[in-house]
This record gives structure tokens, C-alpha cells and sequence, in this order.
């Protein structure tokens, strides 16, 4: 097909045909960097946390007064959970991933270095900690219980842990490609030796590096001095009747305490990301919204050219152009608008794309997604001419011969 | 005149109804998403002390040592106990409060109800009326109260509502916390600073606190502590440690005189600190006016703004579409146009006509628009987020629609109105 003509005829409605382009460009580039925005957010919220996310609940209880001895009282409270019907592994703990609340220490390589390593993500818990969260170790050992330490015992300036396990990020980060057992770094003022290396493990304060948020150690500090809560580990169908039952028990044992909180870790996650996966939703809505009205648009604007061209097709039709050429022609038409709209889009996309990579520290948009977006606009742009093409194909040719 | 173009304007409209239904419902969505992103905005970076947020400031120190120190580096935005306390008691300025945050198991009166977990401010006795707390009975407490540790309680008003049904007599009552009874002192009427200024770390637009307490007398009972809390020398008692710094201090002034002056004041206290061998890092202070202080913490949610910049991004694909409609529009009555030009109406007429019918489609869509809005800010108030139930549409903002519909709409209009009035009317008679 001659496209010559075509442009020609254009030139008469410039104005019409660049806004046209100009909304498509404007489309193209706020679509291609809204999927990407999508993608970015849905990426984050599958984050692999390393745990036994399915199989976790948290307990939160608060003393209703000073306990004689809270330390104490939170170890028969464990003792009783872990006896519960469907409870598999219990522990205390200090923290946990997508519960906003995070425990950091800044690791030295030496005790009198005055520039810190890393900033860690500190998990404090016992021997049962390691198996409750359902972590997998790649080399070494879980912690023994002579080797814990405890939480009150450290308020009262007793000497530091002296073992520690680590995450494969954090052995990189401390000890290169080395072997990280045995070696030592100081956590605190007492050098704590790597007994063990687990495969993954984030902090609870994930970032957008997945370097910061896989550095994460476990200490062999048990809780106490009513610091700390409750992980439970029950089979995925068990943790809602878990959850009463831990409820209950808990209250029968002394009513001088409260559950503060008994969810699972999936509703923590799912809370945790709750705000990522609205502004995802949104961005689907406007990417919706925008291709609607842009086609819209397209349908209202060739309806026009359809209508003040019809005398000039019939006398194409009249001259001998088939009922496809005339097709073609609109569609052709539409095709040369929308590219050179998605080439300025294109322009306007990376522009944008610049623009958030300086307010929001977002990585570079993927070429990938340009042509995503052009295809996207291109089959968006012929659907739209489709039936507008389509009655301005059927101008019977005798039109030509009356007056409008 | 107006009115005849307003007859003329309803006519054309109503000739193609679905093309008109097209272009007021995209100024519409364009329009109410505009709004409806622009008001969380506007609701998330209020004044939280209007007419007062310039005279209040957050003074800060750098308490650290020297681990990890780098040249640069802003000061710590916690202060340790030992200093917020010192520059309490220093009482420089007009006002000066500390403040931080907790939590404690609350023992109602009535038994039959559950003890439950509240959120606390330790404070001091300035922070009523520096931050100008509304009370519905009775007041603050006294810095005597403060020095005597005295177990006293300011409480809101929804925990007033819901331990003793809304009474207006709770001043002189008693309320059991963590095992200690408390005398209320004085109920604050609804009180809301948004943003939550005087501590971003609990949440940037999070409620107001449900009991006031005075800081030594929180800290004595061992209350649930909030916050961060940044410790770098080993420290045993990490609360009233001076390695551990997790307090802030607020301070009211009048005038920049004072402010150049409690800048002096704070220099010298950590020179003296240093010379004493308790601050080991650089002197380094600032002091933040409340506004200042809210810019440099981003507090508005970076995702609030990327949603006013694609609402704007929506309303200009709109824009664009509704132009090339209504262009398209005006040119099919070229004919017409011809025939008008031709009995006498000048350019200017024409394009007057013609403004009128874009305005016409502005009115309809701001109208759709103020409905999209509503139901817009609806949906947010849905989602979660502390600033959630802020989103509402004030009088100020509903005149915006107006205006943002009107203006685009005309804008729209401008340049088909443009094209139409410079039909050449000949040309036109000739060919039809």
C-alpha cells in the first residue's frame, strides 16, 4: 500500500493527527513505566524470607504488673505452649521478618575497630530457635545450650555470646569467599565465634538492597525481662485451633497477663504489604483507565475523518478502490499515527523513567518493557479503527455522485 | 448572548450524545483522580500547630562516640536521658518538653472488661501548653509533678469514652496502670497534630496518644518503651544510660533572636560534654524549626506524590483526547459555521460560541468530577494506612474541582474553538 497518499491527506488535519500521536506518546510512556512500577512492587512482596513462613505464629503477651520474676514466667509460659496439641516447635524470640519492629547491630571485624563491617539484623533465641523458624543450615551446627547466654544476664553487663550463626549474605559480607566457620567478628565486645552458616534469613526491616536485607545473624541470647515473644510452629491446617488453644492456655495459666497479639506470619506478611500491593492495584486501574480512553479517543476521532471523507471515498470506491483497500487505508492511517506516537512515547518513557530513578531510587526501566508497551499501543490503536475502518468501507460508491 | 450560545452549545451536545458522554467523562475521571490524589496530599503535609509550627523546634546534639563516625554526618535524632533531661532543666527556652513514646496494660475500673494495651507519651509538664492541647476537663501537670515524680495522667478523650463512658467528671479519678494506680488530672479534648509530629517514628500520621505521663515517673515503673533506641557503648541500664539515645526534646521560641541564642546555648552545652570527655564526635547541633524538621524526615509518603503525578498524567491524556474530539467536532460543522460567518457573526462571535460549548462540557465534567472525587476519597478511606481516614474533601478543594474542571475544559476548548472561528465562510458555502 502507497503510503504517500495517506500522508498527504494527514497534512490537511495536522492538528488533529499530532494530538492524536501526542496522547499515544503520552499513553505509551506512562503505561511502560506503570507495568514496570507493578512488576517492581508484586517483586518485592514474593520476597523469599527464608522461614517457615506457612507454619509460624506469633505470640505477644504483656505483664499486667512487675512480675516477680518475668524471665522466669516466660519460660513456663513457652513450656506450656510447646505442650499444646498441634505445636511442633516453639521458642522465644525478639523479632521477626514483616513485623515492623527490628533489632540492629553494627559487627566489628575487631574489637577496637573504630568503622563497623555491616549493620546486622540481630535474632536473639535459644537452641530451639534455629528449627522453630525452620531455617536451613549449609554448614555447621545449631547452637548447644551451655553456650546460651541471657537476655536479663546481659542487661546486667554479663559477658557477651561466644558463638553466633550467620547468613550466607553475612558470611560474604565478613568473610569474602572463605569459610566462614570457626572464624570470629565481634557482635559486641566479646568476639563471637560462626558455628553455623543458614541459607537465607532476612531482617524484619527489608530494604530495597537485597544485600542489606539478607545480612541477618541469630545470637544465643534467650529472652527475658518480659522482652521477646512467642514463635510457634504447627502444620499449615493446625495454627487457627493453635491459636485459640495458645489463647486460652495462656489465660488459665495466670490472668495476670495479656495476649497482646496471636497471628500467623502469613497474615504479618500479608499486612506488611498491604500498602505495595494497593498502589499496584491502582497502577492496574490507570493503565486500565488510560488505554480505555485512549481508545475512545481513536474510535470519536476516525468516526469523524470516516464521516467528512465519506464523498471522497465514494469517489475512490467509484474509481475502482476495493472495500479493503478503503480498510487498509484507515488502518494504515492509524498504524503511521500511533508509531510516531510510541517513538515520542518511547522518548517520554525513558524521560520518565529518569525522572523516578532520582525521586523513588528505582533501578532503570528494562528496555523490555518498550516493546511491551508499543505492541500494546499498536494492537490497542487497530482495535480501536476497527469498526470506524470498517463503516467507512462500506461508502457505497454511488455517495460520490451526491451532494453531502 | 450567552444565553443563545448556551442554547446553541446544549443543541450540538445533545446532537451526538455519545461523543459528548465521552468528553465529559474523561474531564471526569481525569479530574476526579486529579482531586482526589491532590487532596491526600493537601490532608498529608498540613500544619500540624497552624500559626504556631514556625516557633516550635526540635534542638539536636551529637552524643556519640567516635565508632563509625564520618565528617558530614547529620546529628543524632535521639537524645540520651542524662542530656534531654539536662537541657529540661536548663530551661532556656519559653516552653521545653521531652517526649517519647510507650505502651502500657491499662486495668479498667470496670472488671468485667479486659485489661488492654495503650499507647503512652512520657513527657514533661510544658508539653500541654507548648503544643496547645485542647482540654475538655481539667489540665496538665505541673514541672513540681515532674520533679516529684508524681503518678499523675493527662488521657484523650476516646480512652475517657472508653473507660468511663464519656464522663465529664474524670479529673480526681483513678486509673490502674501496669499494677500502679494513676490520679487523672486533666481529659483532652479531640486532638490530632497531623502529621504526628512529635514522634515520626510511631507512625507519621498515626492517633494521638491515649495517656500522658510524666517521663521519670513512666520510666520508675519500668512502662513499655517505643521507638528507636541507639546504643553504642556497652550500657547496662540502657534507659537512663548516656550511650543510648532514644528521646527527643521540643522547644518553643519566639522570635529568630532566641533561636540564634538556644543555637549558642546548645554549642556550648557540647563543648562543655566534650570537655568533659563525655562527647567524643565533632560539636554538631541543629536546630530544626517543626516545618523544617517535617521536609528533611520526607514525611509525606513518596507514594502519595507518585499518585498526584499520575493523576496529573491521566488528566493531561484527558486533556488531549477531549481537544482532538471537541476539534474534531467543531470542524464537521464547518458548514455551519460558513453560513454564520457569512450572515454577519464576526471571528470573535464565533469563538465565543464555540467556548461556550467546551465550557458547557467543563461544568458537566467538574460535576462528574466532584462525584468521582467523593467516591475516590471513599475508596481511600478504605485502605489501610494510618492517614487513611484523613482523606476528606474540604470546602477548599471542592472549589479547585470547579476551577481545575473549568479551566482544562476551556483550555480544551481554546484551541478547536481557534481552528473553528478561522473558517473561511466562502470556501465553505461554496463547496456544500
Amino acid at each position: 500500500m502507497d503510503i504517500l497518499p495517506i500522508l498527504a491527506a494527514l497534512k490537511r488535519q495536522k492538528t488533529a493527527a499530532a494530538l492524536i500521536a501526542i496522547e499515544i506518546a503520552l499513553c505509551c510512556a506512562i503505561v511502560c513505566n506503570a507495568l514496570f512500577l507493578i512488576a517492581h512492587r508484586m517483586e518485592a512482596s514474593r520476597i523469599d524470607s527464608g522461614i517457615a513462613e506457612n507454619e509460624l505464629i506469633r505470640v505477644a503477651t504483656a505483664g499486667l504488673g512487675n512480675a516477680e520474676n518475668p524471665g522466669l514466667r516466660m519460660q513456663e509460659d513457652l513450656r506450656a505452649l510447646e505442650a499444646l496439641p498441634g505445636v511442633r516447635q516453639a521458642a522465644l524470640v525478639n523479632q521477626v521478618p514483616f513485623f515492623r519492629s527490628s533489632w540492629n547491630t553494627s559487627v566489628r571485624m575487631a574489637r577496637d575497630d573504630q568503622q563497623s563491617v555491616a549493620d546486622v539484623g540481630a535474632y536473639y533465641g535459644d537452641e530451639r530457635l534455629l528449627d522453630t523458624l525452620g531455617l536451613r543450615l549449609v554448614a555447621g551446627r545449631n547452637f548447644t545450650h551451655d553456650e546460651i547466654v541471657t537476655f536479663e544476664g546481659l542487661f546486667a553487663g554479663e559477658e557477651g555470646p561466644r558463638v553466633a550463626i550467620i547468613t550466607q549474605t553475612l558470611a560474604r559480607t565478613l568473610f569474602g569467599d572463605a569459610d566462614a566457620l570457626g572464624k570470629e567478628f565481634y557482635p559486641s565486645e566479646t568476639p563471637a565465634r560462626v558455628v553455623g552458616v543458614v541459607e537465607r534469613l532476612i531482617r524484619p526491616n527489608i530494604s530495597e538492597d537485597p544485600d542489606f536485607t539478607g545480612l541477618s545473624m541469630i545470637l544465643p541470647i534467650r529472652m527475658g525481662g518480659g522482652y521477646g515473644f512467642y514463635l510457634l510452629r504447627a502444620a499449615p491446617q493446625d495454627r487457627a485451633a493453635v491459636i485459640e488453644a495458645a489463647r486460652t492456655k495462656l489465660r488459665e495459666i495466670s490472668p495476670n497477663r495479656i495476649v497482646l497479639s496471636a497471628t500467623t506470619i502469613e497474615e504479618l506478611r500479608s499486612s506488611y504489604f498491604e500498602e505495595d500491593r494497593v498502589m499496584a492495584g491502582l497502577l492496574v486501574a490507570v493503565v486500565v483507565a488510560l488505554l480505555i480512553v485512549t481508545a475512545l479517543g481513536i474510535v470519536g476521532l476516525a468516526s469523524f475523518w470516516v464521516q467528512r471523507r465519506r464523498r471522497q471515498i465514494g469517489i475512490r470506491r467509484a474509481l475502482g478502490a476495493t472495500r479493503r483497500q478503503i480498510l487498509y487505508y484507515f488502518q494504515t492511517e492509524n498504524f503511521l499515527i500511533v508509531t510516531a506516537g510510541i517513538v515520542l512515547g518511547m522518548l517520554a518513557a525513558y524521560a520518565i523513567s529518569g525522572w523516578l530513578m532520582q525521586q523513588y531510587e528505582l533501578p532503570r526501566l528494562p528496555w523490555l518493557y518498550l516493546p511491551v508497551g508499543a505492541l500494546t499501543l499498536w494492537l490497542l490503536g487497530q482495535v480501536a479503527v476497527l469498526a470506524p475502518a470498517l463503516r467507512a468501507a462500506s461508502v457505497p460508491p454511488a455517495t460520490a455522485t451526491r451532494t453531502v | 448572548m450567552f444565553r443563545y450560545y448556551a442554547w446553541l452549545a446544549a443543541r450540538s451536545l445533545r446532537r451526538s450524545p455519545a461523543l459528548t458522554a465521552l468528553m465529559v467523562l474523561a474531564i471526569g475521571l481525569g479530574i476526579g483522580a486529579s482531586i482526589t490524589t491532590l487532596t491526600v496530599l493537601r490532608v498529608l503535609s498540613g500544619d500540624p500547630l497552624p500559626e504556631k509550627s514556625a516557633r516550635i523546634f526540635l534542638p539536636l546534639i551529637e552524643p556519640r562516640s567516635m565508632d563509625d563516625y564520618r565528617a558530614g554526618d547529620p546529628p543524632s535524632e535521639h537524645m540520651t536521658y542524662p542530656d534531654a533531661m539536662n537541657l529540661l532543666r536548663a530551661g532556656r527556652a519559653k516552653y521545653q518538653a521531652v517526649s517519647t513514646g510507650g505502651a502500657v496494660v491499662v486495668q479498667p475500673p470496670d472488671s468485667t472488661v479486659e485489661p488492654f494495651m495503650a499507647d503512652v507519651r512520657f513527657t514533661s509538664a510544658d508539653f500541654f501548653p507548648m503544643f496547645e492541647t485542647p482540654f475538655a476537663q481539667g489540665s496538665g501537670w505541673s514541672a513540681d509533678d515532674d520533679e516529684a515524680r508524681a503518678r499523675v495522667i493527662v488521657i484523650s478523650q476516646s480512652l475517657n469514652d472508653k473507660l468511663f463512658g464519656g464522663a465529664d467528671d474524670s479529673v480526681g479519678r483513678t486509673l490502674r496502670l501496669r499494677g500502679n494506680d494513676f490520679r487523672v488530672v486533666g481529659v483532652l479534648d479531640h486532638w490530632r497534630p497531623t502529621p504526628h509530629f512529635y514522634d515520626l517514628i510511631v507512625g507519621n500520621y498515626s492517633e494521638t496518644d491515649e495517656i500522658f505521663v510524666p517521663i521519670d515517673t513512666g520510666l520508675d515503673l519500668e512502662f513499655g518503651r517505643r521507638g528507636t533506641m541507639n546504643c553504642w557503648d556497652d550500657a547496662t541500664d540502657p534507659v537512663r544510660s548516656p550511650n543510648c539515645a532514644w528521646m527527643q526534646l521540643w522547644i518553643e521560641l519566639d522570635s529568630p533572636a532566641q533561636r540564634a541564642e538556644y543555637e549558642a546555648f546548645l554549642v556550648n552545652y557540647s563543648d562543655e560534654q566534650r570537655a568533659l570527655g563525655r562527647f567524643e564526635r565533632p560539636t554538631n547541633v541543629r536546630l530544626y524549626a517543626l516545618p523544617e524538621w517535617l521536609e528533611f524526615k520526607r514525611v509525606v509518603p513518596s507514594d502519595v506524590r507518585l499518585q498526584v503525578w499520575l493523576a496529573f498524567g491521566f488528566l493531561a491524556v484527558c486533556l488531549i483526547n477531549t481537544v482532538g474530539l471537541m476539534l474534531a467536532k467543531f470542524l464537521r460543522r464547518a458548514g455551519e459555521i460558513g453560513v454564520r460567518r457569512a450572515i454577519g457573526a464576526s471571528r470573535r462571535q464565533v469563538f465565543s460560541q464555540f467556548l461556550v460549548e467546551a465550557g458547557a462540557v467543563g461544568i458537566v465534567g467538574a460535576l462528574l468530577g466532584v462525584g468521582f472525587a467523593l467516591l475516590g476519597l471513599w475508596a481511600v478511606r478504605q485502605q489501610p494506612g494510618d492517614y487513611a481516614s484523613l482523606a476528606h474533601l474540604d470546602p477548599t478543594m471542592l472549589g479547585t474541582t470547579v476551577l481545575l474542571a473549568l479551566l482544562s475544559s476551556l483550555v480544551a476548548g481554546l484551541l478547536p474553538a481557534w481552528h473553528a472561528c478561522d473558517v473561511p465562510p466562502a470556501l465553505q458555502l461554496k463547496s456544500d
